[in-house]
């Protein structure tokens, strides 16, 4: 009879950190910068209908890189926490910071426990405050750590070196279309180095936390044409008339 | 409390759960003792005092609808409250407006708000109007038991459907059994009133203005006649609660727009009592 081989513990974790590492930098990166009005959420997406930015509650937002599956259930359910709290205190007692925690409760449970594997996801979890001052932003990687970030965020494959472009040249009172320009840039880079990719509003999925929105819900996604115009390209100028009502007056 | 006790912090398995969208089934199926309809209410013998809300009424014009409500709260032969609100948003493009035991028709309305913003966050699009009245019925129909004890809650939901391009209202009865209506609806102890007046004075063709004229009235009509329907309070500066929606969405008007309308309304009245007159034939 054989001796079961002996594996180390850190060995093991090393492994499983490994595993959703990979998982996550197959995905392409996603970016959430500061600007003068709230956050601008920019994701490389060509999908209209599987989001990696979505609306928590009023001032909260929640975007991922990863697995689809995986982010999409705790994006649910944070969606159900937040409304159930909402519901049994008030409105104002759901926060960012509790969403965050208990994401980090739940991705490190399902790290260490040996029966599950271990998510192959990166989340950001904001909050939008009166102030750039009060804006927060946690970044929370697949072993359930959890980092409090200000100004530029990165994550999915090759975040260091969006991260790094981002943070060389983002200021917190940018206006939205220079954050967005940025963001777009910084996503654009390639992992080798090498050629600089220009990526289309077809190809974007942004969506920003706006602290000057009227309305109690600060989530909104830039879509269509006022995308197109923030980012300058050509040919949306002349049809912004009809843009008018509905999505961008409320 | 569900909300807040965790096993060991994280978020429980049922919260990860595949699932409905909705935040009522989700609620009924993890804390059922949240839901209005599921108290259990100690026997009572005769009437219970708690303060009830009375008239709403809604009328549709070319490009959209209005939901208005009185502000008076009674409770048996007093007036419990003066300035209560009686007609919320339902969410962008939705109101609805709820006479009947106060309590319960707030926190009706409260996840009635959140059922539909939570069905928004899942599926990341809004329900169709008619979606949205179907949701209301199934909530009215969780509380028939209260009802049955006379803690009847009906709610008239008013909103702009955009696939079809109009204004359109929803009435209830106390079992959740929805009908569409046609051009105006009014619900509560004052409503007969309310209906009587609109009757005469709605019709096709009304500009926005003129259909908030006509409800101002028929609101006037109903506090006239029924004495749990507050009319405009003139020295309190309280006028009925209006709200327009459009394709541009929900509007509350201002307190100046409604104060303006309420005065021309009470100038006639000081003329002619009974209001504007309609053509015999």
């Amino acid at each position: 009879m054989s001796t079961p081989f002996y594996v180390s513990p850190q060995q093991v974790m090393a492994d499983r950190a490994e595993y959703a590492r990979k998982g996550v930098a197959r995905g392409r990166a996603l970016v959430v910068l500061q600007y003068a009005d709230g956050m601008v959420f920019v994701a490389e997406n060509p999908s209209r209908a599987l989001h990696k930015v979505s609306e928590i509650y009023d001032r909260i937002a929640f975007a991922a890189t990863g697995k689809y599956n995986e982010y999409e259930n705790l994006r649910i359910g944070g969606t159900r926490y937040a409304d159930l709290r909402g519901y049994t205190y008030d409105r104002e007692d759901v926060t960012a910071q509790g969403l965050a925690n208990l994401y980090a409760q739940t991705l490190g449970t399902i790290f260490s426990s040996q029966g599950e594997k271990p998510y192959e996801v990166e989340l950001l979890v904001a909050e939008v405050g009166e102030s750039s001052a009060e804006d927060e932003i946690y970044r929370l990687p697949h072993d359930g750590s959890i980092i409090d970030e200000h100004g530029s965020v990165a994550v999915g494959g090759n975040s260091e070196q969006i991260g790094s472009y981002l943070k060389q040249r983002h200021r917190d009172d940018m206006p939205l279309d220079e954050a967005l320009r940025l963001a777009v840039a910084a996503l654009g880079r390639d992992g080798n180095g090498g050629e600089v990719r220009e990526l289309t509003a077809d190809q974007l999925e942004v969506a920003v936390l706006d602290r000057t929105r009227p309305q109690q819900r600060k989530f909104k996604r830039v879509l269509g044409r006022q995308l197109a115009r923030l980012l300058g390209e050509s040919g949306a100028a002349e049809s912004e008339t009809t843009d008018g009502s509905g999505e961008e007056n409320d | 409390m569900v909300g807040n006790s965790h096993d060991q912090g994280r978020l429980p398995a049922a919260f990860l759960r595949p699932g409905s969208s909705s935040f009522f089934d989700f609620l009924a199926d993890i804390a059922p003792e949240q839901l209005p309809g599921n108290r259990v209410l100690p026997p009572v013998e005769g009437p219970v005092q708690i303060p009830h809300g009375t008239t709403i009424v809604a009328a549709t014009f070319t490009g959209g609808v209005i939901l208005a409500g009185d502000r008076r709260a009674t409770m048996g032969s007093q007036i419990a409250q003066r300035d209560v609100e009686k007609v919320f948003p339902a969410d962008e493009f939705s109101a609805v407006g709820i006479a009947g035991t106060m309590g319960f028709a707030i926190e009706m309305v409260k996840l009635f708000q959140l059922e539909l913003e939570h069905f928004e966050k899942v599926e990341g699009q809004v329900l169709s109007l008619e979606g949205k009245a179907n949701r209301l019925s199934a909530m009215i129909r969780g509380n028939l038991g209260m009802a049955m004890q006379g803690l009847a809650v009906v709610p008239l939901f008013a909103g702009y459907d955009l696939e079809r391009a109009k204004g359109r209202i929803f009435s209830y009865d106390v079992t959740g059994g929805r009908s569409e209506e046609l051009g105006f609806a009014a619900v509560g102890s004052g409503s007969v009133f309310a209906r009587g007046s609109l009757k005469k004075l709605h019709r096709e063709g009304l500009t926005e203005q003129q259909t908030v004229t006509a409800v101002v009235q028929s609101l006037y009509d109903a506090a006239d006649d029924d004495s749990a329907t507050g009319g405009p309070d003139l020295t309190r500066r309280i006028y009925p609660i209006v709200t327009v929606i459009t394709e541009e969405g929900f509007r509350r008007l201002t307190e100046a727009e409604i104060s303006e309308i309420a005065r021309t309304v009470h100038e006639g009245r000081l003329q002619l009592p009974n209001g504007p007159q309609a053509p015999v034939l």
